[in-house]
């Protein structure tokens, strides 16, 4: 039995300079997602490790939205449950968000919602709104969205922001528009100077600067897939829109209006096309992978469905395409805004029949990123759909990071034969298997010198792409298929490792991870529990996946999903080592915070 | 005394018409197909096309197994029911230097395959697109598809009280710039259509009327060989002159109407029947919708409009293709990254 220790009192006690969450309550459309990015900038600027999560509705404008800062000295990013500064500027929630927060926090909120009379162990900031946004604002139209700044104006004041860097922060969020800048710096100033006046002052919540965010960047995963994508020469983009996936490729179309026009003709360099559904996103891509150009597209979970016989066409006839599935909350519809990483087995088997497919699982801006770039070159070195899953979760939110290395390497194109190689070729055929490694030698349509040209089929084919509904040609196809899989153990990204060689270990994979970081120190400081962790990056498993769960007792699999689809997969390939793996499962569409990890694992453990 | 044979007519390339054809054809004996096949090696052959440049695609069905039995040394893609349209758009996005035949049918282009057609066409991606259209599945043994006449009867006496499809007065509302009917048992007038749609730019829909002879080719169907040969009514009588023959034809003057395409070869359209403009697509529509009324089957050139952009020029592509481009063109370099970087701190 675990040593027991009370968590609540260790935390409390703690100093909560640069330690504390902030939640903001806000109706969508209200404008108050720049407001609350700079509200984030200015504790990032100060060199404090924060991160921002924005929880917002399925709609366009008029229902509730909440906005999470969470600034954390020792650097933990995962979502914090309880809230220390709550602002509430949304009356339809006000009474809901009043309940959650925790004892003593601050709560911030307009005047007239006499919100003190709900509770009584809090520190009240009453805001006299209207008056100061006119005060700000002449212009009625405009005073909705100042209304936000003021609430940044007094948090900034009450957390002991430094009101230069939230004047930086709104010159850097507004882009150059200079008017919008003073206006905004000016409400920001208004909330500012009535909470040094009347605020009733606290000095718990602190933030102080510090220099852990310097020389970094802040990102959301689309964008750093995006980028991926761009640094890995990607050539055809076909897309079809759908939450939370859609800012990939229009950030990618951003960066491509900047940096893959021909200089000379101002002609494209890259072709990104919108198509009229999934299906058609998918044809796409093969078809242009069959071709020779780089392609990819970006979805999420239903598009995937969609996608999935193409994706079994890809998978059998061997054409490269890279596939970024942003997760979001299934099945059916879902909860389109929530995150989730229910498309674990969906990606690792889409389609019917046997198949599996390479994964890539990014944990970081950094592996979005790396991730995309080398989907790439994975796909065409597999010459098969290789996907980066990503969520919500990464791929939406707002995350601090190192800035990105520059991939150095070239690009592996693979093993496609030109018409010179082909001159010499023996014995070629397009599925023959020379190297022993399951992956054949491909040629690209148009090459010249009359050799070389195939027929490729979803149909069962024979080594030399020829039509075959011999028993021993499908099966060897198939085993073959399966073999180049396995081949791709020796260049996925290893799994991370961190810990000490212990008997507890935790498996994690993707947005997990800094929740199970977290997780990891209270174990350690409140629970006395030592554990190990390995953080999955890709499917196939290499074989220090089965090492570390051989090499302990227990192995908690943390997912954000029902049914544990990760563990699944690991007893799928690991039989013999299932009854080790216990699964920490956290599904009800929030990111994973890591008390949910602590509290499972003290339970199992007991 | 010994004789040697008279060496095989050379194209251009100088290759032979045995240089187009492919493998052996699995398909029924007598089935319109095949003729459609012919017509396509010919015309291939005629064209000049290089066969390595030509990117044969098809969907799921009996039409779409034909790719393999014409131009061997081109590389063919056989895909899935109904989506060939897509493959096709990410084969011109990715190297616009290919030629695009695609060869589908009627239950994989205008039933599961209708709304890429549809995207196809609105596109404008550059492909010979042929509808080998029976009206049946073949495949899957007779059932009706959606091209089926109304009031047509399968084998067995089922019959289709739906109104059909009309693959051609569907690509005529979409802007489709090239729209024909023809009839695999007409080769002379398939053969100058195919050879016609090989010269034009942009999509290229022909509708072939090709009976099955399997399941629809009993008495009560209307889409057998002696329905089809009873109620055609050719509209033009085509004449094609090569782009590169130009110089050695002296073209009919007067009633013939002369279309020049855009490879510069020169399509030539003598009214048969009718006054009928094939450049006015309401017109066609109009004389479409008649002729059906009449039960009568119009068959030729039903529309032709050249200059019209495509997905090239709407995807503002530079001229190289996408597959082919350098890697320093495709890959920015280190100091982009680093502006990147320095615009997200």
């Amino acid at each position: 039995m675990l040593p027991t220790s009370a968590l609540s009192k260790t935390v409390e006690s703690r100093s909560r300079v640069n330690d504390f969450s902030i939640e903001v309550a806000t109706v969508n459309g209200s404008g108050s997602q720049t407001a609350n990015i700079v509200l984030m900038r200015t504790i990032f600027q100060m060199g404090v490790p924060v991160t921002g999560k924005n929880l917002f509705p399925s709609n366009i404008a008029g229902l509730p939205t909440w906005f999470q800062i969470r600034a954390s000295a020792r650097g933990y990013q995962a979502r914090k449950q309880e809230i220390d500064f709550m602002i509430c500027m949304n009356p339809e929630t006000a009474k809901d968000d009043v309940a959650k927060v925790r004892s003593g926090a601050v709560l911030v909120y307009d005047e007239p919602l006499k919100l003190d009379a709900l509770r009584s162990d809090l520190h009240f900031c009453p805001v006299p709104f209207q008056k100061l946004v006119a005060a700000a604002c002449p212009e009625p139209k405009l005073q909705k969205l100042v209304k936000n700044m003021v609430y940044v104006g007094v948090a900034a004041q009450m957390l002991g922001l430094d009101l230069a860097e939230v004047k930086l922060a709104i010159t850097k969020q507004l882009h150059g528009k200079q008017k919008a800048i003073e206006l905004n710096q000016g409400a920001v100033q208004e909330g500012y100077d009535w909470a040094t006046a009347s605020a009733s002052p606290q000095d718990r919540l602190r933030v102080e600067r510090d220099h852990q965010t310097d020389g970094q960047i802040i990102i959301d995963g689309n964008s750093a897939c995006a980028l991926g994508a761009l640094f890995a020469g990607v050539t055809v983009v076909a897309w079809y829109p759908i939450t939370p996936s859609s800012s990939v490729v229009e950030t990618l179309a951003d960066y491509a209006k900047l940096y893959r026009k021909d200089p000379v003709t101002g002609k494209n360099t890259i072709a990104i096309i919108q198509m009229e559904d999934e299906i058609a996103s998918a044809g796409v891509v093969l078809g242009a992978g069959w071709a020779g150009a780089r392609s990819m597209t970006a979805t999420s979970g239903p598009g995937i469905s969609l996608m999935s016989e193409f994706i079994g066409l890809g998978y059998f006839a061997e054409i490269p395409g890279v596939f970024v599935n942003v997760a979001r909350v299934g099945p059916s519809t879902g909860l389109p805004t929530r995150t989730s990483q229910g498309d674990v087995d969906l990606c690792a088997r889409a389609s019917h029949g046997d198949t599996l497919h390479i994964c890539l699982y990014p944990g970081s801006m950094e592996e979005c990123f790396e991730f995309t770039h080398q989907a790439f070159d994975l796909a065409e070195r597999f010459q098969t759909p290789v996907f980066v899953v990503s969520d919500l979760d990464l791929g939406m939110q707002n995350w601090a990071c190192r800035p990105f290395t520059y991939p150095d390497q070239p690009l592996d194109r693979g093993k496609v034969l030109d018409a010179k190689a082909l001159e010499t070729a023996v014995d070629w055929g397009r599925y023959r298997d020379p190297d022993g490694d399951g992956i054949p030698y491909r040629t690209l349509p148009g090459t010249p010198g009359g050799k070389g040209a195939y027929f490729t089929r979803g149909s069962g084919h024979n080594s030399h792409g020829l039509y075959s509904e011999k028993p021993e040609d499908l099966q060897e196809l198939v085993d073959r298929l399966k073999r180049k899989f396995l081949t791709a153990r020796t260049v996925v990204p290893e799994p991370v490792y961190a810990g000490s060689g212990g008997p507890v270990g935790i498996l994690a994979y993707g947005s997990s991870d800094p929740a199970v970081v977290e997780a990891r120190d209270i174990l350690r400081e409140a629970h006395g529990l030592e554990t190990d962790y390995l953080r999955v990056r890709a499917l196939p498993f290499t074989d220090a996946v089965s090492a570390f769960i051989r090499a302990r007792e227990v192995v908690y699999v943390v997912e954000q999903n029902r049914d544990g689809q990760m563990a699944g997969l690991l007893k799928d390939f690991y039989p013999e080592l299932a009854t080790r793996l216990h699964s920490v499962l956290h599904y009800d569409s929030t990111a994973i915070p890591a008390q949910t990890i602590v509290d499972q694992i003290v339970t199992q453990a007991k | 005394m010994s004789t040697t044979p008279a060496p095989a007519p050379t194209n251009q390339l100088g290759l032979t018409r045995q240089d187009y054809v492919g493998s052996k054809s699995t398909l029924c004996p007598g089935c319109g197909h095949d003729a459609i096949t012919t017509q396509i090696i010919q015309a291939a052959f005629e064209m000049n096309l290089e066969p390595h440049r030509v990117a044969k695609l098809s969907g799921i069905g009996c039409s779409s197994k034909t790719p393999a039995y014409f131009l061997a040394q081109a590389w063919g893609f056989n895909s899935v029911h109904g989506r060939a349209a897509s493959i096709c758009t990410g084969v011109a996005l990715a190297n616009r230097d290919l030629i695009n035949l695609l060869v589908s049918g009627d239950g994989d282009s205008m039933s599961i395959g209708l709304g890429q057609l549809m995207h196809m066409i609105r596109r404008n991606v550059p492909v010979v697109y042929i509808i080998e259209d029976n009206g049946v599945y073949g495949l899957t043994k007779g059932q009706f598809s959606a091209t089926a006449d109304e009031g047509s009867t399968l084998k067995h006496g089922d019959v289709n009280e739906l109104p059909a499809l009309d693959p051609c007065t569907l690509a005529l509302e979409l802007g489709c710039g090239f729209v024909a009917r023809s009839f695999s048992g007409n080769p002379k007038q398939l053969g100058v259509i195919v050879k016609a749609a090989m010269a034009y730019e942009g999509t290229a829909l022909i509708d072939v009327i090709s009976p099955c002879v399997t399941f629809n080719n009993h008495e009560s169907s209307t889409r057998s060989y002696k329905n089809a040969k009873d109620h055609e009514l050719p509209l033009q009588d085509l004449g094609f002159v090569p782009y590169y023959d130009l110089d050695e034809v002296d073209l009919a003057a007067g009633e013939a109407k002369e279309v020049g395409l855009p490879d510069g070869s020169r399509l030539t359209l003598r009214a048969i029947r009718e006054d009928f403009d094939p450049t006015d697509r309401f017109a066609a529509n109009k004389a479409i919708h008649e002729a059906r009324g009449r039960g009568e089957l119009l068959t030729g050139i039903l529309h032709i409009e050249t200059g019209g952009k495509t997905l090239h020029d709407y995807m503002h592509l530079v001229d190289t293709p996408m597959a082919h481009l350098p890697t320093d063109v495709s890959r920015p370099g280190p100091e982009i990254l680093a502006e990147c970087m320095a615009e997200l701190m």
